[in-house]
């Protein structure tokens, strides 16, 4: 189970070739060559300008088009483009078009408060880990193990099934069950980061340990964790889209998955009240993994030569 | 250390983190709102204090904490889990009862997704800037943003209206009377959609993986030796690289036993696969308490099992690798 404690990629021997040229051509800011880098990559450009224009279409659907998404309108099942229904009607007759506006903010934030809660959990315990290794880390990626054992979706069904469904809940149960993927990141980078030279001569100067965790080598450790942290979103947009699909959703929220769960008995009456939506999901969840690659090219220029 | 020490290293390990799932177990159990006396009473149709309390007697509800907690492990140590009030069965029974089918669904998603997500990485990494990689690392793009249900649900769509060639539902065709093999192939005619819904999620995966891998691998001294011998490049690919590049593939496939059953749980539910993620969805929404705990602990179980598997397996294919 520890076999992928590999050491990064990252630790392998920088060549003298790349020093020569950056020395050669102007010097740019690292914030600065970083964001040249991600706005050069084509595919990474497409997933922000993506990501976008989903943001826009359900953030600022309701000021342009504000029929209530749970207010009948119309016969169940018009198909989509009949009756001035761009998207259709669902099985009791709702507008598509305002659910899928009003479930695109639901899914967009529980993907990321979701995120954010694994994300503080992850980096928490992987920095614990890293920086203090023996037993500290022994004891923490135990407990990491422990979480990774139970299969992620069985035991947030459990959680919400226990304490009830509704949005904090939901939130609640996927970043306790995501985590250890942030933890397992973060630790590395911290192994690899503490035995670096400007880390000792920040401990020589008597700094304490909450000093070095967090401003001497978290700082450093990012670039990773953010690629992580993004992936994370994704996931847990698909993870909130598979609990409402499986019903364990609060009843009262319109969200993409729900809109699929809700639907997906007369699939095939209907099969674009749920064709839509997971298109959605869909595009949502690639424009994300695009910016991450793009990010990940960014932020680790190293990675890319090895094709 | 040797191999038999770092194998039986391995199962202690894997059995304290099951009990420490038992008691994560017995903990969400007691902390969740209502017990099993209420769910008695409520059967019954309702009991008075008198008889509540009489039924808390009666189950040890009553006593203290850990005296509870060693009444329920200790009872998990003969393969009690308790029991099921609203299946009105022992919980082992019921999940013995759906195991199989899990096993038979998640074991095959995995196989055909590392046996495609291989071949599909080996062919791509023959030439990394060509169309097909192009493709590969598309197919793995969209194999991780599309949800595992929609892919499902398209699927179930495409075969019922355009080519109506397999079942979309259950495990096998009830009606169906003939000898032991004509129902062993109606099973796995019907396996045919939840295995490829399955498996798309992870040939994702295993793709990107096994070509990223297959060129790091190729970059190696050693395969330079061995085109400069003259090694015919088919043995090259598959004799010297590939044997170096299935390492990863196959620590990470074995890290994704927990995935693949949360997976299952979502696909057994579009193609009504009786099998443990079922169970597990009547019996949340049943509230049906001792059995998702006896599910729980079982899937751990099957993960902490293949875990193992999958580690002995890679040591005795690479004794290189470090033990620990």
């Amino acid at each position: 189970m520890s076999n992928l404690d590999t050491p990064t990629p990252n630790s392998s021997p920088p060549s003298t070739t790349d020093q020569g040229e950056v020395d050669s051509t102007k010097t740019l800011s690292p914030m600065k060559e970083m964001a040249f880098m991600f706005l050069r990559n084509y595919e990474a450009m497409f997933g922000l300008i993506l990501l976008l224009g989903i943001a826009a279409f359900t953030f600022l659907g309701p000021l342009l088009y504000p029929t209530d998404p749970f207010e009948m309108v119309w016969a169940p099942f018009t198909y989509p483009g009949e009756e001035g229904f761009l998207f259709g009607t669902d099985y009791l007759g709702r507008d598509l078009l305002a659910e899928m506006i009003a479930g695109g903010r639901v899914s967009i934030a529980i993907g990321l408060s979701a995120a954010a809660i694994s994300v503080v959990i992850g980096v928490f315990v992987g920095a614990l880990a890293g920086y203090y290794g023996g037993i500290v880390e022994e004891a923490l990626m135990r407990f990491t193990e422990f979480f990774q054992v139970l299969p992620t979706l069985l035991f947030s069904m459990v959680i919400v099934a226990l304490f009830g469904a509704s949005l904090w809940t939901v939130t609640f149960a996927i970043g306790i069950v995501s985590w250890p993927a942030v933890a397992r990141v973060t630790r590395s980078e911290f192994l690899r980061i503490r035995e670096l030279e400007y880390v000792t001569a920040a401990r020589s100067s008597s700094a304490r340990d909450g000093y070095l965790i967090f401003r001497v080598i978290l700082p450093n450790a990012l670039p990773p964790i953010i690629v992580q942290a993004n992936l994370m979103v994704g996931s847990a947009i698909l993870f909130e889209a598979a609990l409402s699909f499986l019903g364990l959703s609060d009843p009262n929220v319109m969200s993409w998955g729900q809109i699929i769960g809700s639907n997906r008995t007369y699939i095939l009456d209907a099969g674009f009240a749920v064709a839509i939506p997971g298109f959605a999901i869909f595009l949502t969840v690639l424009s994300i993994s695009l910016i991450g690659d793009g990010l990940n090219d960014a932020l680790n220029p190293k990675l890319r030569q090895r094709g | 250390m040797s191999f038999w020490r770092v194998t039986a290293k391995r199962i202690g390990y894997g059995f304290l983190l099951l009990m420490s799932v038992l008691v994560l177990n017995f903990v969400l159990m007691s902390l969740a709102p209502g017990d099993i006396a209420d769910t008695i009473a409520g059967e019954m149709g309702g009991a008075d204090e008198q008889m509540l309390a009489e039924i808390r007697e009666t189950y040890g509800l009553d006593q203290p904490f850990h005296v509870q907690l060693w009444r329920y492990l200790s009872r998990v140590f003969v393969l009690d889990l308790g029991f099921s009030y609203f299946y009105n069965t022992p919980v082992t029974t019921l999940i013995l009862e759906k195991l199989p089918a899990t096993l038979l669904l998640v074991f095959s998603a995995q196989i055909v997704a590392i046996i495609s997500g291989v071949v599909l990485g080996v062919m791509a990494a023959k030439k990394p800037n060509g169309l097909f990689s192009l493709s590969v690392t598309l197919i793995a793009l969209f194999g991780f943003a599309a949800p595992v249900f929609w892919t499902g649900i398209l699927l179930i769509i495409l075969f019922v209206s355009i080519f109506p060639l397999f079942p979309i539902g259950g495990i096998m065709d009830v009606t169906l009377a003939g000898s032991w093999w004509e129902h062993t192939l109606d099973v796995l005619h019907h396996l045919m959609l939840p295995m490829i819904t399955l498996a798309s999620i992870f040939v994702a995966l295993y793709s990107r993986l096994a070509r990223a891998s297959m060129l790091e691998v190729l970059g190696a001294d050693y395969i330079r030796t061995a085109r400069a011998k003259g090694v015919p490049e088919r043995s090259v690919m598959y004799r010297h690289a590939l044997r170096n590049a299935l390492a990863p593939v196959v620590t990470v496939a074995g890290l994704q036993f927990s995935a693949v059953i949360s997976g299952a749980v979502v696909v057994e539910t579009v193609f009504s696969w009786p099998g443990l993620g079922s169970l597990a969805l009547h019996s949340i929404l049943a509230r049906d308490t001792p059995t998702i705990m006896g599910i729980l602990f079982c899937s751990a179980l099957v993960v902490v099992v293949f875990n193992i598997l999958t580690d002995m397996t890679l040591r005795l294919l690479d004794p290189r690798i470090k033990s620990g």
